[in-house]
């Protein structure tokens, strides 16, 4: 390992975007480790300290989730901005994932299917569209992460599997090439 | 001993029977060459160039390319696999490959190419393309999103007559790979079974049989694509 590679207690930071979360919970499964982990890195903004802003330069940025409405490009670039480092963990963040399943159907179709048309509407008797300015606008698509911002490192899979999210962490912060074992890489 | 012939690939002395492809005749030496259109028993096409090979300095597709005496193979050379793996992103990016939501996974023979040549993403954009699906057959579903073109299935899937239940269908950017309709409706079970077996992907996917092997006891879980490298 060469001396200068290594980070010295970096900066670590995450988000989920169009995502479900899952990305989060397999950050979470690397169990034990966590304890490791925390000795390792420091947590700035991230859904799970809770912090909402940056409060300083970050090294590495954790994206989950793609980008299907412009708070999703917003917090992206913000991300993009304050970290060294940003990496794409999960198929969503990798290439739309399950919520890019509507790439291809007009955004007109989707909104009425959801709020209007769809077999479970019952409520919405009035029709009425999401409307408040304070909601963000839906893209015309779910955008990969690195259509938007320029991603770093991809870290597969739905979600990418513990071991390989601890895997690239240790590799980053220590310098050492990755570890990738067969088992590890998975998209799905 | 006259059939049989003496060749390199990548250096290591082969033997194999004259007359026989390149992939196969590798496999018989233990080197592995990736396929998906290819398969045996049916007639090489070199549709998916995923095979491809260097000879003589020009890239040929070993699953039609019979081995000769004497002749030099490049297989397993660094711009060879990347140019492998780019055919295999290519294939990812140019239609619609929800791997997570996808029958398929696990067996299925593209995304175990991905694994294999660890692609973590794709180097081109995503193409988003609007695909149909046809479900119309009471037995089996074609979905267009992850068909790769390879014709296994118009190769393999026949009637007692043997008629092709599956054929091209237009040309250029829109060709596609498409189910009869009136034999779709008849398909018996055993060839609605064979169908989805025989596709590399999952373009031909039996209905009421998704997800019917939990993740961890399929194909690919564990054990690579192909062969182990010597
Ligand atoms: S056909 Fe293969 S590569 Fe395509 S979505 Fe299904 S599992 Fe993934
Ligand atoms: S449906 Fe499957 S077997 Fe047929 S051409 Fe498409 S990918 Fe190949």
């Amino acid at each position: 390992m060469k001396e200068e590679q290594k980070m010295s207690k970096p900066i670590l930071a995450t988000t989920s975007l169009a995502g479900c979360f899952g990305c989060h919970m397999s950050i979470l499964d690397i169990d034990e480790r966590i304890l490791q982990l925390i000795e390792l890195v420091e947590f700035n903004k991230s859904p799970i300290n809770d912090i909402k802003t940056f409060t300083k330069a970050v090294d590495i940025g954790i994206i989950e989730g793609g980008c299907c409405n412009s708070e999703n490009v917003e917090i992206l670039k913000y991300f993009r901005k304050n970290c060294k480092i940003l990496i794409s963990i999960g198929e969503c963040a990798i290439m739309g994932g399950l919520p890019a399943l509507r790439n291809g159907i007009p955004i007109e179709e989707c909104i009425h299917e959801a709020y209007i048309g769809g077999p479970t509407v019952q409520l919405n008797k009035n029709h009425i569209l999401p409307n408040d300015d304070e909601l963000p606008m839906l893209l015309d698509r779910v955008y990969p992460c690195h259509e938007i911002v320029k991603i770093d490192y991809f870290l597969p899979g739905c979600p990418p599997q513990a071991d390989l999210i601890w895997n690239a962490l240790v590799a980053l912060i220590t310098g050492d090439p990755m570890k990738l074992p067969y088992e590890v890489i998975k998209f799905d | 001993m006259s059939n049989l012939v003496k060749f390199k690939i990548d250096g290591t002395e082969c033997m194999a029977e004259k007359g026989s492809y390149i992939v196969d005749a590798a496999l018989e030496n233990g080197i592995y060459i990736p396929t998906l259109c290819n398969m045996p028993g049916v007639k090489p096409k070199g549709a998916c160039r995923v095979c491809s090979v260097r000879i003589n300095g020009r890239l040929m597709t070993s699953c039609t390319t019979p081995v000769s005496d004497g002749m030099e193979i490049e297989s397993n050379s660094a711009d060879i696999l990347d140019l492998r793996k780019a055919i295999i992103e290519l294939m990812f990016v140019s239609g619609n490959h929800f791997c997570p939501s996808c029958e398929k996974s696990g067996n299925c023979e593209l995304q175990a190419l991905g694994y294999r040549y660890k692609m973590m993403v794709p180097r081109f954009l995503y193409d988003f393309p609007v695909r149909k699906v046809d479900a119309s057959s009471p037995k089996i579903i074609k979905d267009q999103n992850r068909c790769i073109q390879c014709k296994r299935c118009i190769k393999t899937i026949k009637d007692e007559q043997g008629r092709s239940l599956f054929a091209f269908h237009k040309r250029g950017h829109d060709l596609e790979v498409i189910l009869d309709q009136d034999l779709g409706k008849k398909i018996t079970e055993e060839l609605a079974d064979l169908a989805m077996k025989n596709c590399p992907v999952g373009s031909i996917i039996k209905k009421e049989k998704g997800f019917e092997q939990a993740i961890g006891r399929r194909m690919y879980d564990h054990q690579p694509i192909g062969i182990e490298d010597k």
